[in-house]
């Protein structure tokens, strides 16, 4: 078992090495940089200009030096202008030649400074990730319970009339993306034109005085999309429980049906739930960068919008960092939690 | 002209409709509860040995579900067939019905037809036994044919991209200021924050997404076939490899991967002409690999059709990924495609780099679902008869593997295509890749919540269309399996 997980991690240092390399090819490609160049400088830059910009900035080194700069393994780059300007990857406003390191790297703990907000990457990231932190703990609050209560009713008398109206009602959240979810939910709630307005439209507030009007609509937005599909999983791993051999022999024995259901089907209908729940992390993400933008709420998936539409290389990595270990580590959790709850299943 | 209102002369039938979907609602509600809390149908037996249920209370419960759900479903059926008699004198809802007629009569045609047919035509067919199975593939007909006779300019009342001035933000039913001859005289649904008519939109959006989302899901599919098969055939070095490439790709979110993809600047240098490159070469060489496995041997019937197939096939190829004449053609340097005079169609870069995107992203799980599949299958007895015949690999990794994979694929290519009616949705809200005025739903979804607050009918109208054809393909693929599961 620890061999499995120590290789495991191996397989995710790999993964997030090759996948932040493919960030940091793609946003080094010379448009991009231009693209950065001119938002960072002027917009009226002519090409020659852009060159020197972007030259003194240490851009133009080739690829695989950068990277190496950005990970720690490569001295940063370091240039004094002629007027005296001191420029290089690990300055900071306000930092002069003596006090910039020598390295400045993941590997040193430094992310970078993103060239959006004008701050630390590593800051940034943090409060981004607590304002997203608490939305998916409410999310997964509301999602997982009643996803797994609407599967267990529906696959517990497969066919009834309450197996079939729950699972159009899950087939239809699982066909409504995000962003037609939270639109309909908007109209339906907030505007004034249905005049109900029993919501706020946007979760701005949200983030310093979270309530229930403000911060509700969004959850449920999140909620509901993930929640079909465990719920279907749920519902197809209650049925097959309901047809095997030791629930009709409990059944013959005189077993009443809420005990068959609590007692003896429950706990292994639940295992494969348990897997689904883990695997829908990364759908979670994609959903959260949409209900961040459509609520206005500045979290995490907000900053991924605003990183990738500026160009901001080195928040753009981070981010990428982040979502890649969230998911490499709940499949990890998946796999590692499904050999203990599946006393059937040992990984050699 | 008058403003229509919703339902105009055949206002009559609204409270009945409101009567009969309270009804529906109350019956579900019992029906459900009737389920838990009655008892089980009564069942007696006969002095002759059989049994016959009686009815109960549950029957009568089933029954009142029935009935109020025939009613509100005639009551359907007359608004729209009031509509199509009546045009605009039904209201809104009148002309619209009226503006989907070929859309109505294609279907019938079609539902008529394969019922009549449906013991001869397969699993397809069969669909035609189970409603839930009816319902998604009459939802998804209907979004096909719309798109189809949208972009013939049959159902659609102005041009989608023209602006009237006056109609902005215009609620639906307003009438046209000064229409000119000809001119359809109202906004059926509207006009948006743009003055353009929401209705035209939606219908014009519904060719996009029928253009894109079953060619990309194919394409993926293709690529997922090629290389999970022998994935899952082989085993080892290969199978480890491929894995890791697709689990790459896999943990990679989708919205970062298209904002890095799908940007005017990633077209610039030509990044996704070298993907359209490599991932369309795919489906040449599963044809290849499917006729020369087949036909290898009898190579005077093989040698002749390989030529043709794939000539046809890379001239396809050829022309799909040159542009006026070059494959790769940025400032900096540039590399010769196809002549102009031979290329049969031009993809301008921006649905090309959309197109490549959605394959790239939903080609990994494909690839997964196929090795699942080829590592279960290769266990059984059939594979290690043809084995022993001394069939080659490929042979039997396509026609003896692959065939008996088609449940799960099909049912899965059923939800794919939804997954990419999604994702089409996800780059439209973001103003990722089309162009900013286009008609798709997702575009038109991000301008109309903008000022969603106030005007509604710019954002719901896209909505209701994307999630409609969406749950028509869930309830399609639901369809097949379970008919799929009863062979």
């Amino acid at each position: 078992m620890g061999l499995f997980i120590l290789r495991r991690f191996g397989v995710m240092l790999l993964t997030a090495l090759c996948l932040t390399f493919v960030v940091f090819f793609l946003t080094n490609l010379y448009p991009n940089l231009e693209k950065l160049a001119k938002t960072q400088g002027n917009q009226r830059m002519s090409d020659e200009q852009v060159e020197t910009w972007l030259e003194n900035r240490g851009y133009l080194q080739p690829t695989l030096v950068k990277y190496g700069q950005w990970l720690g393994v490569l001295p940063g780059f370091s240039k004094t202008l002629d007027d005296g300007t001191f420029l290089g990857t690990c300055t900071r406003p306000g930092s002069t030649e003596e006090t910039t390191p020598r390295y400045c790297g993941v590997l040193q703990g430094d992310w970078g400074y993103s060239t959006v907000f004008k701050d630390e990457v590593g800051k940034i990231v943090g409060t981004r990730l607590g304002n997203t932190g608490y939305l998916m703990f409410w999310v997964l609050v509301l999602m997982v319970p009643s996803a797994l209560l609407v599967g267990v009713l529906a696959g517990m008398r497969e066919g009834s009339a309450l197996d079939r109206s729950l699972s159009t009602f899950s087939i239809i959240t699982t066909a409504t993306p995000e962003y037609v979810s939270g639109v309909i939910f908007i109209a339906i709630f907030t505007s004034s034109t249905v005049g109900l307005k029993w919501f706020k439209g946007t979760a701005t507030s949200a983030m310093d005085n979270p309530t229930f009007e403000n911060f509700f609509l969004p959850v449920l937005t999140i909620s509901l999309y993930g929640m079909g599909y465990i719920a279907r999983m749920t519902r197809a791993s209650m049925t097959e429980v309901m047809t095997a051999q030791y629930i009709r022999t409990a059944r013959l024995k005189g077993v009443s049906f809420g005990n068959i259901v609590m007692k003896h089907a429950l706990r292994n209908a639940l295992i494969a739930p348990f897997t689904v729940i883990m695997l829908q992390f990364p759908w979670l993400l994609n959903g959260v960068v949409i209900v961040e933008t459509l609520f206005n709420y500045k979290g995490f998936g907000w900053a991924l919008v605003q990183a990738a539409g500026n160009n901001d290389i080195q928040l753009l990595l981070a981010i990428s960092v982040v979502s890649v270990f969230v998911v490499l580590f709940t499949q990890l959790i998946s796999d590692i939690g499904y050999v203990y709850l599946n006393p059937r299943i040992r990984i050699s | 002209m008058e403003p229509l209102s919703w339902t105009g002369s055949i206002a009559i039938l609204n409270p009945i409709l409101m009567i009969a979907l309270a009804a529906l609602i109350v019956s579900i509600v019992i029906w459900i509860i009737g389920s838990i809390v009655l008892p089980e149908t009564p069942v007696s037996v006969n002095i002759d040995g059989t049994i016959s249920a009686g009815n109960g209370l549950r029957g009568l419960t089933q029954k009142a579900l029935r009935y109020s759900f025939i009613a509100c479903v005639v009551l359907a059926l007359a608004y729209i067939v009031l509509g199509i008699l009546m045009g605009t004198s039904a209201g809104i809802i009148g002309a619209i019905s009226q503006q989907f007629l070929p859309v109505w009569l294609s279907l019938i045609i079609l539902f008529a037809m394969s019922i009549a047919f449906k013991r001869r035509l397969g699993l397809y067919g069969k669909l035609f036994d189970s409603p839930i199975g009816m319902i998604g593939f009459g939802l998804v007909m209907f979004w096909v044919f719309t798109g189809i006779f949208g972009a013939l300019d049959l159902i659609v009342t102005h041009d989608p991209l023209v602006q009237v001035s006056g109609m902005k933000n215009k609620v639906p039913g307003t009438p046209l200021p000064s229409p000119e001859e000809g001119e359809y005289a109202w906004y059926l649904l509207g006009g948006d924050n743009l003055a353009r008519d929401v209705f035209s939109r939606m219908v014009k959006g519904a060719w996009i997404v029928v253009q894109i989302a079953p060619l990309a899901t194919m394409f993926a599919f293709m690529v997922g076939i090629t290389l999970g098969l022998p994935a899952g055939y082989y085993g080892g070095r290969l199978d480890t490899f491929l894995s890791f490439l697709a689990n790459l790709i896999l943990a990679f979110p989708v919205i970062l991967l298209f904002y890095l993809l799908v940007t005017p600047e990633i077209v610039a240098t030509g990044v996704p002409n070298y993907m359209a490159a490599v991932l369309f070469i795919f489906p040449i060489l599963f044809i290849g690999v499917l006729l020369n496995s087949r036909y290898y041997t009898r190579p005077n019937f093989r040698t002749p059709l390989l030529i043709g197939v794939l000539g046809l096939a890379l001239w396809l190829y050829l022309s799909l990924i040159s542009t006026g004449g070059y494959v790769i053609n940025t400032d900096d340097y540039s590399i010769w495609g196809l002549p102009t005079f031979l290329d049969l169609f031009d993809i301008p870069g921006g649905i090309l780099v959309v197109f490549v995107s959605v394959v790239f992203v939903n080609s990994p799980t494909v690839f997964r679902i196929v090795r699942g599949l080829a590592l279960d299958i290769k266990t059984r007895d059939y594979v290690a008869a043809a084995q022993t015949r001394g069939e080659g690999p490929w042979y039997i990794m396509l026609w003896e593997i692959l065939p008996n994979a088609r449940g799960p694929l099909i049912v899965d290519f059923c939800l794919r295509i939804g997954y990419t009616t999604i994702l089409l949705g996800t780059l439209g809200f973001f103003g990722l890749g089309l162009p900013p005025e286009s008609p798709d739903w997702g575009s038109t979804i991000n301008e109309g919540r903008k000022l969603l607050s106030i005007y509604l009918h710019p954002a719901l109208p896209p909505a209701f269309a994307l999630l409609s054809l969406v749950l028509g393909l869930n309830l399609l693929a639901d369809g097949l399996r379970e008919e799929s599961l009863k062979d």
